[in-house]
C-alpha cells in the first residue's frame, strides 16, 4: 500500500544554515505520529516544506504516492494536504461560519462562481454547520473570529483544516498559546480525529505527544535523529541527551 | 432520552437555523438600498440645469465602485487605476474620431473589452507583487500608457487630446441637449447595470474568496485557493468596469485628452472610496458624491484656495471617520443601539 505522505531526503538551507538536513519521513494512512525536537530543530520549516510554501532545495515529497515536489501549496491543499498554522492564520474579519463556507467553497471549486449568492447553497452551509457542531463551535457561528478567546481561534483553526476533508493533516503545535485550562478541549479533539487521516503533529508538550502518537521522529538540528514508538524515544539514550536531557537540565535551574 | 438532551438537542437546532438564516439572508436587497438611486433620480428633478456636473459624479461613482473591487474587496492597492479609465476614454475617443465609430453604447463594450484585456495582461504579471512594489507598477503602468499616447501624438492627439468628438444619438432617437439630460439618464442607467453586476459578484462564492484574500491570504494557499486566478480575474473586472467609466466621460465631455491618464485621476479615486468607506459597496456613492459636490462648492467659493478646503475635508476624515464616512455612519449606528439597550 502507498504511503499517505513520504519525504524523501529533504534538504533545504537558508543562506549557510542547514535547517533540513537529508530529511526522509514516511506517514502511512491513518497514522499518529509526532515530531518533536529542541527550538530551532526545523519542525516548522519542514512543515512548510511539506505543505509548499518553502521549496526544498533537494529531495522529494509523495502524497498518495504522487510527486508533488513541483506542484504550489494550493494544489497540495487540493490533493488533500492541510495543514494549521503555529500562529492561527484566520480570516478574523469574518464569522466563523464564513471561514468554514469558504473553506468547503474554494475544496469544491463553489468559489469559481461569480454569479450566484454565497448562501443560495444550503449544503456548503450545513456542512460547515456540522463542522463547527463537532468541535461545538456553533454558538461561535456567528461570531467575528477577532472576537473568539485565542483557545476558540485554535478551535477554528483545525474546524477550517478539517473541512478540507484533507488525507494527510499537520497540525502544528496545535495547543500553543492556549492557557492549560482550555487545552484539553483542543487535545480532545486532536484525539477524536478520524482515524482514516494521516497525522502529523508538532508539539513540545511531552504528555501530549505520549498520549496521542503512536510513533515519533525527533529532528535535531534539521536531522532525523531516530523515530520510533513512544517507549524506544523514551528510552533512547541519545534522544535524553539531546531533547529531553536539555529539557531535564532546564528543569534543574528552576528547580 | 433525558429532558435536557431534548432541550439540548432544540437549542442546538435553533443555533443552526440562525446561523444558517444569517448567511441565506445576507444578500438579499435591503430597503436601504433605494436610497442612493431615489436621491440621483430626485436629483435628476430637482436640479435640471445642473445635469452635466451629475452626470461626472455619476461616472466617477462607476469609477470609484470598479476600485472598490479590487481594493475594498480583494485588497489589492493599486495608484495606475486610471490606466483603465484612460483605455476606456481613449476606446471610444479613437474610434469616434479615427474610425467614425460613434454609436455610444457598442462604444461601452469595446471600452469595456480594451480595459478588460489591458487589465488582463498587466494583472497577469503585476498581482505576483504586492503592498509598495505593487503600488509602484501599477503607477508605472499608467505612466507608460501616459506615455505611449505622447509618443504617437499622431494618434492620440498628444496633450491637445481628441476635441469636438461627436457621437450618435442613443439608440438613434434620443440626441444630446445642450443640459445633459439624456446624458444624465444613459450614464444612470449605465451604472445601474454596472452595479447589479458588481453586486452580484461581491456576494458569489467568488467575492467570498476575494475577501478571503484580503483577511488572510496564507491561509488562502493552505486551503488550495488558486489565489493568482482569483486576483487577475477581479482585476480584468475591475479594469473593464474603470473602462466604461472612461468611456462615458468621453461621451459626455465629447472631447479626451491624456490627462484622464494622470497620476491626479488614480489617487482621486482612491481618496473618493476611502472618504465613503472600502468594501461596502456604497462607500463608491457617498464617496465620489460628497467629494465631487464640495470640490464644485469650495472652487466657487474662492477659486484660488479651493484645494484648502479639499484638504481640510481629507484631514478630518482621517482624524474622526477611518472607515470613511459610511463607517461612520455604521459607528454612531452601533453606539446609540448600545445606548438603547442600556
Amino acid at each position: 500500500m502507498t504511503a499517505a505522505l513520504e519525504v524523501e531526503r529533504l534538504n533545504r538551507a537558508f543562506g549557510a544554515l542547514a535547517v533540513t538536513r537529508d530529511v526522509n519521513l514516511t506517514l502511512e494512512r491513518g497514522a499518529r505520529r509526532a515530531l518533536i525536537g529542541p527550538n530551532g530543530a526545523g519542525k516548522t520549516t519542514l512543515v512548510n516544506l511539506i505543505t509548499g510554501a518553502l521549496k526544498p532545495h533537494s529531495g522529494r515529497v509523495l502524497l498518495n504516492g504522487e510527486d508533488i515536489t513541483a506542484s504550489s501549496q494550493a494544489e497540495r491543499a487540493r490533493r488533500g494536504l492541510a495543514r494549521t498554522f503555529q500562529i492561527n492564520q484566520l480570516f478574523r474579519g469574518l464569522t466563523v461560519l464564513e471561514n468554514l463556507c469558504m473553506t468547503i467553497g474554494e475544496r469544491d471549486g463553489n468559489c469559481n462562481n461569480l454569479w450566484r449568492s454565497a448562501g443560495a447553497k444550503r449544503s456548503v452551509i450545513d456542512e460547515a454547520i456540522d463542522h463547527l457542531e463537532s468541535l461545538r463551535l456553533v454558538d461561535d457561528a456567528l461570531k467575528l473570529v477577532r472576537e473568539l478567546p485565542y483557545g476558540r481561534q485554535r478551535l477554528v483553526e483545525i474546524a477550517i483544516a478539517l473541512a478540507q476533508k484533507p488525507r494527510v493533516l499537520l497540525l502544528d503545535e496545535p495547543a500553543a498559546g492556549v492557557p492549560s485550562s482550555e487545552s484539553h478541549l483542543i487535545l480532545d479533539v486532536v484525539a477524536a480525529l478520524d482515524p482514516d487521516i494521516a497525522v502529523l503533529i508538532i508539539e513540545h508538550d511531552m504528555d501530549v505527544v505520549f498520549r496521542f502518537a503512536k510513533e515519533i521522529t525527533v529532528l535535531v538540528q534539521g536531522a532525523v535523529l531516530t523515530q520510533g514508538t513512544p517507549e524506544d524515544i523514551m528510552n533512547n539514550e541519545q534522544v535524553r541527551d539531546v531533547y529531553l536531557g536539555q529539557e531535564g537540565h532546564r528543569g534543574g535551574h528552576h528547580g | 432520552m433525558a429532558v435536557s438532551d431534548i432541550m439540548s438537542a432544540t437549542s442546538r437546532e435553533r443555533a443552526r437555523e440562525r446561523a444558517a438564516e444569517y448567511l441565506l439572508r445576507r444578500h438579499r436587497f435591503r430597503p436601504a438600498e433605494a436610497l442612493p438611486w431615489l436621491i440621483a433620480i430626485a436629483v435628476f428633478f430637482i436640479f435640471p440645469d445642473r445635469m452635466t456636473f451629475g452626470s461626472q459624479v455619476l461616472i466617477m461613482v462607476m469609477f470609484a465602485l470598479s476600485l472598490d473591487l479590487i481594493l475594498g474587496y480583494a485588497g489589492i492597492v493599486t495608484l495606475g487605476h486610471a490606466a483603465f479609465f484612460g483605455i476606456g476614454a481613449y476606446t471610444v475617443g479613437l474610434a469616434a474620431a479615427r474610425l467614425q465609430w460613434s454609436e455610444p453604447i457598442s462604444g461601452l463594450f469595446a471600452a469595456a473589452i480594451m480595459a478588460g484585456i489591458v487589465g488582463f495582461i498587466t494583472g497577469w504579471f503585476l498581482l505576483r507583487y504586492r503592498g509598495l512594489t505593487l503600488l509602484m507598477l501599477t503607477l508605472a503602468t499608467a505612466i507608460m500608457l501616459q506615455e505611449t499616447g505622447n509618443l504617437r501624438s499622431d494618434i492620440s492627439g498628444g496633450y491637445d487630446g481628441l476635441p469636438g468628438l461627436t457621437f450618435n444619438p442613443l439608440f438613434g432617437k434620443f440626441d444630446y441637449d445642450l443640459y445633459g439630460h439624456t446624458y444624465y439618464l444613459y450614464v444612470l442607467a449605465a451604472l445601474a447595470v454596472v452595479f447589479y453586476f458588481v453586486r452580484r459578484i461581491v456576494y458569489s462564492p467568488f467575492g467570498q474568496a476575494l475577501t478571503g484574500i484580503r483577511e488572510n491570504v496564507r491561509r488562502m494557499h493552505a486551503i488550495g485557493s488558486p489565489v493568482h486566478r482569483r486576483l487577475v480575474t477581479v482585476y480584468t473586472i475591475a479594469a473593464a468596469i474603470a473602462g466604461v467609466a472612461g468611456a462615458l466621460f468621453t461621451q459626455t465631455n465629447a472631447y479626451v485628452t491624456l490627462t484622464v491618464f494622470d497620476f491626479d485621476n488614480s489617487a482621486k479615486v482612491m481618496v473618493m472610496l476611502i472618504l465613503g468607506g472600502t468594501g461596502r459597496l456604497y462607500g463608491a456613492f457617498v464617496g465620489a458624491a460628497v467629494y465631487m459636490v464640495l470640490e464644485d462648492y469650495f472652487s466657487k467659493l474662492s477659486p484660488t484656495f479651493w484645494q484648502f478646503g479639499i484638504g481640510l475635508m481629507l484631514v478630518l476624515a482621517v482624524l474622526f471617520a477611518r472607515r470613511g464616512v459610511l463607517g461612520l455612519f455604521e459607528s454612531v449606528g452601533q453606539y446609540l443601539a448600545e445606548r438603547k439597550k442600556s
